[in-house]
């Protein structure tokens, strides 16, 4: 924790990984964070999300639950293995909050539910970047 | 056979059942101690009728014994010259009348010539000429002599009583004339019942009295019965045929009514009578036949009451068992509707995930036209709003393809037996759980014959089969990168589906009990137990088989048979199909 504020992180962009493999809801996702002051890296997969995270820091992930290749629960693992600073948010649909609130377990930051409010991800990635100790 | 032909099979069966396990013994004891008492009866009757007919003969001997004394006394005590005195012999015989209550008719006395010497009586006999008589003839013989009944010179039946005397050198016979109505009063007076009648026949087979029925037409058969005394052949004599006191006994049918009669016979006068006593064998034995009667009523009211109770407790069982089955038609119904309910749970989160996602795009594509149209200038970016409200479309697609695939799940829900398409059953669920597969890792292969044909049976039942199967295999090898083949044939006249998985296996302990109702080894809350034994129940029903084989972390194979409909065969046109999703 380095102690810096939700408002000191808008300051400059924040980076953040979204982790999903439905490439629409990546897309425009990205879109609008940007519009909203988050430089988004991409990843449809858990493998590209892993291969972006070896690449670069980042302030927060976003890793949607479940995915073909890797789950997101296996992804979350590896991340805290590789970057145990980054900050992890779940995305999970209805009727897996289970699967999600075990991702708390592993060490994930919190859940957001799918489909999900475009203030209450935002709010979710500021408190995660506030809370984490790279930004 | 349909339930009700069952339960009337069944109804039947009971009824049959319980007359026959009630009624037997009923019957039985009721023969043996009928027989029993109706021989122990008839044994006792007849002593009875031995016994009345033994002191009859006993009193009939009496009377004759009786009689003979009194004119031997009179013979011996009186000086025999005094017979021949009119006025003597009348007083004798008055004497003789007061003492016997006018049995002797009348007193004679007959020289050895059969000449009448002397004569006390109401006929005119003074000199009557008894050489040719047969009874002087035998009298002379004899030193006392009864004679049978004759007509004699009076022309009245009777019969005499005669003594011989010496008496100066010379044979004399004393006779008295007995008097008939007396005697035959004194016979006929063992009457039991209404038909029992007494009569005594002589060697000749003539009526020794006059039998208050006329009964000449019997009277051939019974003389050869009379002779026969016991001999076969002339009369079916009983057992106790001839008893120690002289008494034959056996049962005769009358030559001219057909009845039967009990006919008892014993000797008097030293063998030269037979009294004969007869009784028909009704009246002989009536309270025996009004027993009977009686027997026969219970048994038949009894009888009539053990079928009533047979009908009736039949009844009530069949209409408990029919209450019962009803029970058990809507609780297994309602088993149905719960393990599919459970099973759609399954595919539900599955296809709740496959429709989060496009409804997550068009979330965000919205919100993202909402963050363009905040622009100063909008229409700047009319291109990437056309972009997103595409992007919409065809998400929105997306969510009507699913929905459309769950919706002809879930709409399949008549228990109406129809001819169906296996294959098309099995793409059809397949798709369904592709999502599910997926995320479990899991590939799902379809193997497809084309010459199958259809099978008879509902389509949401059938559904229901291959949903708990798939999901079962899909629970079994999630997280192990699985494979679950579905293969169709056709084998003989039967069509085979088989579910095979590369899951963890099932231990041979529970193979044996994997379609037990409400056995499961899933965690509390993820499984109900219903499924397998859904789809035995379903299988069996449709006149197929389940069998399972598996080994433990190398995979299952559910193997099904149905009867193929006959003549059925899929459309034209679809090919042997083999199909690879994942």
């Amino acid at each position: 924790m380095n102690g810096k504020t939700a408002q000191d992180g808008m300051s400059r962009m924040l980076r953040v990984l979204i982790v999903d493999d439905e490439a629409g809801f990546v897309d425009v996702l990205r879109k609008r964070l940007a519009r909203r002051g988050v430089k988004v890296q991409a990843a449809y997969s858990g493998t590209e999300a892993v291969q972006a995270m070896r690449r670069q820091e980042f302030d927060a992930a976003v890793v949607d639950l479940k995915m073909e290749d890797m789950g997101g629960i296996e992804v979350l693992q590896v991340f805290r293995r590789m970057a145990p600073e980054t900050p992890v948010i779940m995305l999970t649909g209805h009727g897996s909050e289970e699967a999600a609130r075990e991702g708390l377990k592993y060490g994930a930051f919190d859940y957001l539910l799918k489909p999900c409010d475009m203030d209450a991800l935002l709010a979710k990635i500021h408190e995660a970047a506030g809370q984490g100790g790279r930004s | 056979m349909s339930h009700e032909a069952s339960y009337k099979s069944l109804r039947r069966s009971m009824i049959l059942m319980l007359i026959l396990v009630s009624l037997a013994p009923l019957v039985m004891v009721s023969a043996v101690l009928g027989n029993r008492f109706h021989t122990s009866y008839k044994e006792k009757a007849l002593a009875h009728l031995d016994e009345v007919l033994l002191k009859h003969k006993q009193t009939i001997d009496s009377f004759l014994d009786a009689k003979v004394a009194e004119i031997r006394v009179l013979v011996d005590v009186t000086p025999f010259k005094a017979f021949f005195d009119p006025q003597t012999l009348e007083s004798l015989l008055l004497s003789l009348q007061d003492r016997h209550h006018g049995v002797f008719v009348d007193l004679g006395v007959v020289n050895a010539e059969g000449e009448q010497a002397a004569y006390a009586g109401p006929f005119l006999l003074g000199s009557a000429d008894y050489s040719q008589a047969h009874w002087f003839q035998a009298a002379m013989r004899r030193q006392v002599y009864i004679s049978d009944v004759f007509l004699g010179v009076r022309g009245l039946p009777h019969f005499i009583v005669a003594v011989r005397k010496k008496y100066e050198g010379r044979d004399w016979i004393v006779r008295s004339t007995i008097d008939f109505a007396a005697f035959n009063r004194l016979v006929e007076n063992v009457r039991i019942g209404d038909t029992g009648l007494a009569f005594i026949v002589n060697k000749d087979g003539e009526f020794q009295t006059k039998p208050r029925m006329d009964i000449s037409s019997e009277l051939p058969k019974l003389m050869a019965l009379i002779k026969s005394r016991g001999k076969p052949g002339a009369g079916r004599w009983l057992s106790r045929a001839k008893d120690a006191s002289g008494v034959w006994s056996c049962l005769f049918e009358s030559p001219s009514t057909g009845q039967e009669y009990v006919v008892l016979m014993t000797e008097l006068k030293g063998g030269e009578w037979t009294l004969v006593y007869q009784q028909t064998e009704r009246d002989a034995f009536q309270d025996l036949y009004r027993s009977r009667i009686a027997a026969i009523v219970i048994v038949l009211l009894g009888a009539a009451a053990i079928v009533a109770a047979a009908l009736y407790v039949s009844q009530r069982f069949v209409n408990h068992l029919r209450r019962l089955d009803r029970e058990k038609e809507v609780l297994n119904e309602q088993m149905l509707e719960t393990g599919r309910l459970a099973s759609v749970g399954e595919l539900a989160a599955g296809v709740a995930h496959e429709i989060n996602n496009p409804v997550a795009i068009m979330m965000e594509e919205a919100g993202w036209v909402e963050d363009l149209l905040e622009d100063e200038n909008p229409w700047e970016n009319e291109e990437e709003i056309r972009r997103a409200l595409s992007q919409i479309r065809t998400q929105g697609g997306r969510c009507r393809e699913i929905t459309h695939k769950l919706l002809s799940f879930a709409r399949k829900i008549d228990p109406t037996v129809v001819l169906l398409d296996l294959n098309q059953a099995v793409e059809e669920i397949s798709e369904l759980s592709e999502q599910r597969a997926r995320y479990a890792g899991v590939q799902i292969i379809t193997d497809l014959a084309s010459d199958l044909p259809e099978v008879r049976a509902s389509a949401s039942e059938l559904q229901q089969v291959l949903l708990n199967l798939i999901n079962n295999a899909i629970d079994a090898m999630d997280g192990r990168d699985g494979r679950l083949t579905l293969t169709t044939r056709k084998v003989g006249e039967d069509v085979q589906l088989e579910v095979a998985d590369t899951g963890r296996g099932i231990p041979a302990a529970n193979l044996q009990r994997i379609f037990d109702p409400f056995f499961t080894t899933k965690p509390v809350g993820k499984g109900t137990g219903l499924g397998l034994s859904i789809c035995y129940g379903v299988i069996k029903k449709m006149g197929g088989d389940i069998t399972v084989s598996s080994k433990v972390d190398a995979g299952t194979v559910f193997r099904i048979r149905v009867p193929g409909a006959e003549d059925t065969h899929v459309p034209a046109g679809k090919d042997a199909q083999s199909r690879t999703s994942a």
